[in-house]
């Protein structure tokens, strides 16, 4: 059963990620975490007719991967907690309709990853799903027609902006046995520093990462130096360097904070400006990078932090400054 | 947290990189000006084939258009664009990459709630305002001339 420290739901037994699956576009396949993907398409339109039906395939790929690697098959999933971008969550609604498996819809932006763990990991503690999946991703070209313009028009991207990923991450939660152990979650407080710069979504988020991760760790009594790494959802760049700066102001100083946004993608060659977004950055980073090395034993204990811009398009036009909101998993290696 | 919203916009604005004025401008400039070479190319061409001047300049604008449309379906003037800026943006090849990028994109939605509807979306607001600019051009002109 968990405990709650505040924010922060502590978990005395428990849940463990029983195996996980990233898939990714051309892009990411180009990027320095090529070759922790277990799937890769070459082409984003992935065979399909348009670039929503291929966020599907992203997210349908990715379930079914992640149920191979952990050789179950769909009978024994009870649940799927899931969420996109696309406007009703349409991404993750018509690949559980290919998939048929009990599904609950979740909205958290770019957070979604971070979100849909810590729920799950509440399910599974509390003896209310075994085999629950936490499914999330984005694909750029249907975020980029949804949120800016259309694909072909010409336009500069400010250096500040960043590139939606063309991904998706699924974790097969389970009770307990042999795994990566989600042993807290602190689901964040909506945070608004009155940004409205669209394209710095960074910025927006910088304060939500900094304000969730410090209530953490009042809650639990850590700091920085009792984790091997803490890892952000999407800041990139320019994000990533407000968020240092908001926790130094705290008193609180970063030495081992990474950002899933600024490790999918080579900043300087893939002319992704800031870096990567959407909830499949955080979701393959975390699936593709994080999580092998905790199985691995290359880290043992590590906090992943996603975080999401809740604007939309209307509000933005509204000129409605961007609420952001940040989760946070601590996850740690078997037996750790 | 201890960091008001005043001061964290004014790291905000220390943490962006700044756009490289100096180069934009520069890739700008070329570009701008050489579709605007092209155009007089054109146009110089036109007339000695025989045109009369309004049927010249008239048909340098469709062929500039036309092959904006080109390079947009292939995929190309984007790519310019990324780099140019206003310099592609502001002739008449970036105004028919607005409708064209638009035309091609809501293609998947159908020919009339998507192509039909959705082809003005970045493209209209220039003829509204446009014409409405050359509404109170022409206002004051027809005053001017008149009085």
């Amino acid at each position: 059963m968990a405990t709650r420290r505040g924010d922060t739901l502590c978990f005395s037994h428990p849940p463990i990620l029983a195996s996980w699956a990233a898939v990714g576009g051309k892009k990411e396949g180009e990027g320095p975490l090529a070759a922790a993907f277990d799937a890769l398409y070459p082409d984003n339109r992935m065979g399909q007719s348009g670039w929503e039906a291929a966020e599907v395939q992203l997210f349908v790929r990715a379930a079914r991967l992640c149920m191979k690697k952990a050789k179950i098959t769909e009978k024994q999933v009870s649940l799927v907690l899931a969420g996109d971008l696309q406007a009703q969550c349409t991404a993750s609604s018509y690949a559980l309709r290919e998939l048929g498996l009990p599904f609950a819809g979740v909205f958290g932006a770019c957070s979604t990853m971070a979100e849909t763990l810590g729920l799950g990991a509440c399910l599974c503690s509390a003896g209310l799903a075994d085999g629950l999946l936490a499914l999330t991703g984005s694909h750029f070209c249907a975020a980029e027609r949804q949120f800016r313009t259309p694909l072909s028009y010409g336009a500069v991207r400010t250096p500040t902006a960043q590139w939606t990923a063309t991904a998706a991450g699924a974790c097969l939660l389970r009770p307990a046995g042999e795994g990566v152990g989600i042993h807290a979650v602190t689901f964040g407080r909506v945070q608004d520093y009155g940004v409205k710069d669209i394209n710095n979504m960074g910025a927006a988020m910088a304060p939500a990462a900094a304000a969730t991760l410090l209530r953490y760790f009042a809650d639990t009594g850590t700091a920085p130096e009792d984790f091997d790494a803490i890892y952000t959802g999407d800041l990139g760049q320019v994000g990533s360097g407000l968020f240092r700066e908001l926790m130094t102001a705290e008193g609180v100083v970063m030495k081992n904070h990474q950002d899933c946004g600024c490790l999918l993608y080579d900043t300087e060659q893939q002319t992704v400006k800031s870096g990567g977004s959407g909830p499949g950055c955080s979701a393959a980073v975390l699936c593709g990078y994080i999580l092998p090395r905790l199985e691995r034993g290359r880290a043992r204990r590590v906090l992943f932090l996603a975080t999401g811009a809740l604007m939309s398009q209307t509000t933005f036009l509204q000129k409605e400054s961007i609420p952001a909101i940040a989760h946070l998993v601590e996850l740690r290696s078997p037996g750790c | 947290m201890k960091l008001s919203a005043q001061e964290y916009a004014r790291r905000i604005k220390r943490a962006g990189p700044p756009s490289l004025l100096g180069r934009d401008c520069l890739w700008a400039f070329g570009v701008g000006g050489g579709i605007c070479l092209l155009g007089e190319v054109l146009r110089q061409w036109y007339l000695k084939n025989g045109l009369d001047p309004e049927l010249a300049g008239t048909l340098t604008s469709c062929t500039l258009i036309a092959l904006s449309a080109v390079l947009t379906t292939l995929g190309l003037y984007q790519k310019l664009a990324a780099k140019a800026g206003a310099g592609s943006l502001v002739p008449i090849t970036g105004f028919a990459n607005a409708v064209v990028s638009a035309a091609i994109e809501f293609k998947a939605e159908g020919r009339v709630p998507g192509t039909g509807a959705k082809m003005f979306t970045i493209a209209g607001p220039v003829i509204v305002y446009g014409t409405l600019a050359a509404v109170v051009y022409g206002g004051i002109y027809w005053l001017l001339t008149a009085l």
